[in-house]
């Protein structure tokens, strides 16, 4: 093996997607020196590349319209969100998109208004590479990061990864480290998902920090059967038949995906998007370039013909959980490492509804904004600490406690994607039911921790392996826990609300998981 | 899946090799890219944006390698890049993304019945 790449930073941030380079972004306009380590290449991966992220967008006059906003979405958080923090966010979004103006051609409209809210995914990440590139952050592309480096006092002093085009590995020593690893999809084929393994959260749980929302992690998009595009837009108009053409009662609106679950578990549905008027089939080309796409090369005419569809499941990514924030400043429970973006939990904004690409998108961009200069703040404030001894954190699939043996990678995944994505099993939940997939992901967990090797560039998958595994049993001890239904999380034993569970809820731990419900009502972070 | 690179078209720039978040493909001789890693391939299409020489082609299944005729292929190459007004179509297709609030505005219009 070469000799590793070792360099030196104030900040490091590990993923190069929207909130890593929001983050990147804010800790070099602090003054701090910035390398991002990203798994692909900083500008095609993550979710927001291939998507058409919309923003929370409201604007700061009149006050009343805000405030109004702010109400009615924590009326649907479910008592676990926190007004406070949608204002923050609400105004670092609208005050930092349009700030990417020089990188981004920003549409007008037809009544000659420039148009901040939405862009389009591929022109949004390649500005926002231009835009890190510009303030002169060091991009480390094909370069998945493993694992942390604490200090002996628990402090985090960088990460250690693998440039898999070169072949060796790169160690990054930090004054502070922001994870922006994004959600975890558990390998459903969620377009553009294929890095949000969740190994994030697992670097940062052995590093000693825990999560949040967990539970909520039954988000599904519609897609054509076999297929990736779940860009939904067009769906809003579509119609739902069954094997024998029958029209199934399934409409748009917050019940379409459980309808829709319903009538998958039965047997194949069939859409069919003629209700789509002229005029917007004519333009989806130029708005939804990529949702024509898989059409045109499938010989399908979607407003004439009816075509199979499926659910692919957004595990974390347009579901809610993620690591705990301790502060204001996005801080985890481990000083010097800070989240942001999906690899946060969203619950702060979104309580226990998903956030949809709207708060998502306007929580990766404020959150890394916070995360970013509060990292800068500390390792300028306190310096990198080079000079003391950092140990090496990682333990499932890097370091076996027994003897190393062979390890089924492909059998792990499988596991974690069928426990996390198949519908009787994580959309319709049942207490029993989440109980036998929490032991037989613990099992495979500790099967991988226990006896997982690899070398080189193979230890990515180990590790992907080992991050599905680890956030699938936070997710079913969590939705275990919480004995009810609040908001996306629906338990079919436990249908309604219950006010004993009306706080978040708290998840970790690697050897054996746990939980624990916060003091009611929701905690207020500081 | 990534389904093959058009020799006839392909400039070997690299851009491909660089750009895949899946690190599907490697450099081979003369620097033509070369499909290293197929099944590894996370169907986003996303290669095909940043080839300026329109060279690749992105099967939709996400599940199965299916073969894929070039030949057939060949008059669908190149239809993202220019539908999405990248390289020199930047002035010929408008990015009209902006579009989707009214869109969806019009949808949930459409599926609430009148009274």
């Amino acid at each position: 093996m070469n000799d590793p790449l070792r360099l030196e930073a104030d900040v490091l941030v590990i993923g190069g997607g929207l909130a890593g380079c929001w983050t990147a972004a804010a800790a070099a306009q602090a003054g701090a020196s910035v390398i991002l380590a990203e798994k692909g290449y900083c500008g095609t991966s993550g979710v927001t590349a291939t998507a058409g992220p919309s923003h929370w967008w409201v604007p700061p006059e009149p006050p009343a319209a805000r405030e109004q906003a702010i109400a009615e979405r924590h009326a649907r958080g479910f008592g676990l969100s926190d007004p406070a923090w949608m204002a923050r966010i609400l105004d670092i979004t609208w005050r930092t998109l349009p700030t990417l103006a020089p990188f981004y051609r920003f549409s007008v409209d037809d009544q000659g208004q420039v148009q901040h809210r939405g862009l389009r995914g591929p022109e949004y990440m390649r500005a926002m590479r231009a835009l890190v590139e510009h303030l002169g952050v060091t991009i480390l592309d094909q370069s998945p990061a493993l694992e942390l480096l604490t200090r002996h006092d628990g402090t985090v002093a960088g990460a250690a990864g693998h440039r898999r085009q070169e072949g060796r590995d790169w160690i990054v020593r930090a004054g502070a480290v922001v994870i922006a690893t994004g959600g975890c999809a558990f390998a459903s084929h969620l377009l553009g998902a294929g890095n949000n393994t969740g190994e994030g959260l697992l670097m940062a749980v052995e590093a000693g920090a825990d999560l949040s929302g967990m539970e909520f992690t039954n988000y599904y998009t519609v897609a054509p059967a076999g297929t990736t595009m779940t860009r939904s837009m067009a769906y809003t108009f579509g119609r739902y038949f069954d094997a024998d053409d029958r029209e199934l009662g399934i409409h748009p609106g917050p019940d379409m995906n459980r309808a829709l679950g319903e009538a998958l578990l039965k047997g194949p549905v069939f859409c069919r998007l003629d209700r789509v008027p002229q005029d917007i089939r004519e333009r989806m080309p130029q708005v939804q370039p990529n949702f024509v796409l898989t059409f045109a090369r499938q010989g399908i005419d979607p407003y004439r013909d009816r075509f199979a569809v499926t659910l692919r499941a957004e595990g974390t990514v347009r579901g809610i959980g993620g690591l705990r924030l301790q502060d204001q400043d996005c801080r985890t429970r481990v000083r010097g490492l800070y989240a942001a973006g999906d690899a946060a939990t969203r619950e702060l904004v979104a309580g226990a509804t998903s956030g949809g690409g709207n708060q998502n998108s306007a929580w990766a961009l404020s959150s890394g904004q916070i995360a970013g200069a509060a990292a800068a703040g500390l390792a300028l404030r306190e310096g990198r600490g080079v000079q003391r001894i950092a140990y090496v954190a990682g333990r499932a699939g890097l370091r076996p406690s027994a003897g190393a043996r062979s390890f089924d990678v492909g059998a792990a995944v499988e596991l974690a994607r069928r426990e996390m994505g198949d519908l009787d099993k994580n959309m319709f939940r049942r207490g029993e039911d989440l109980a036998a997939s929490l032991d037989r992901l613990s099992s495979a967990f500790a099967e991988l921790a226990t006896h997982g090797s690899a070398l080189g560039g193979e230890r990515q998958r180990l590790r992907e392996a080992a991050g599905m595994l680890a956030a699938a049993r936070w997710s079913k001890a969590s939705a275990l826990a919480r004995a009810e239904s609040r908001g996306m999380h629906h338990r079919s034993d436990a249908p309604a609300s219950r006010a004993q569970f009306a706080s978040r809820q708290r998840s970790g731990g690697l050897e054996s998981v746990w939980t624990r419900f916060e003091r009611q009502p929701a905690e207020a972070v500081p | 899946m990534i389904s093959f690179v058009a020799e006839d078209r392909c400039e070997p720039c690299g851009a491909c090799v660089a750009v895949c978040p899946a690190n599907v493909f490697e450099a081979g001789p003369g620097g033509r890219p070369v499909i290293a890693r197929q099944t590894q391939c996370q169907t986003c299409f996303l290669c095909e944006l940043y080839c300026p020489a329109d060279a690749l082609y992105v099967d939709p299944d996400c599940e199965t390698v299916r073969p894929v005729d070039p030949a057939q292929a060949a008059p669908l190459l190149g239809q993202y890049r220019r539908e999405s007004g990248w390289g020199e179509w930047a002035d010929v297709y408008a990015n009209e993304h902006w579009r989707m609030g009214e869109i969806f505005a019009r949808a949930r219009a459409l599926a609430t019945p009148r009274t």
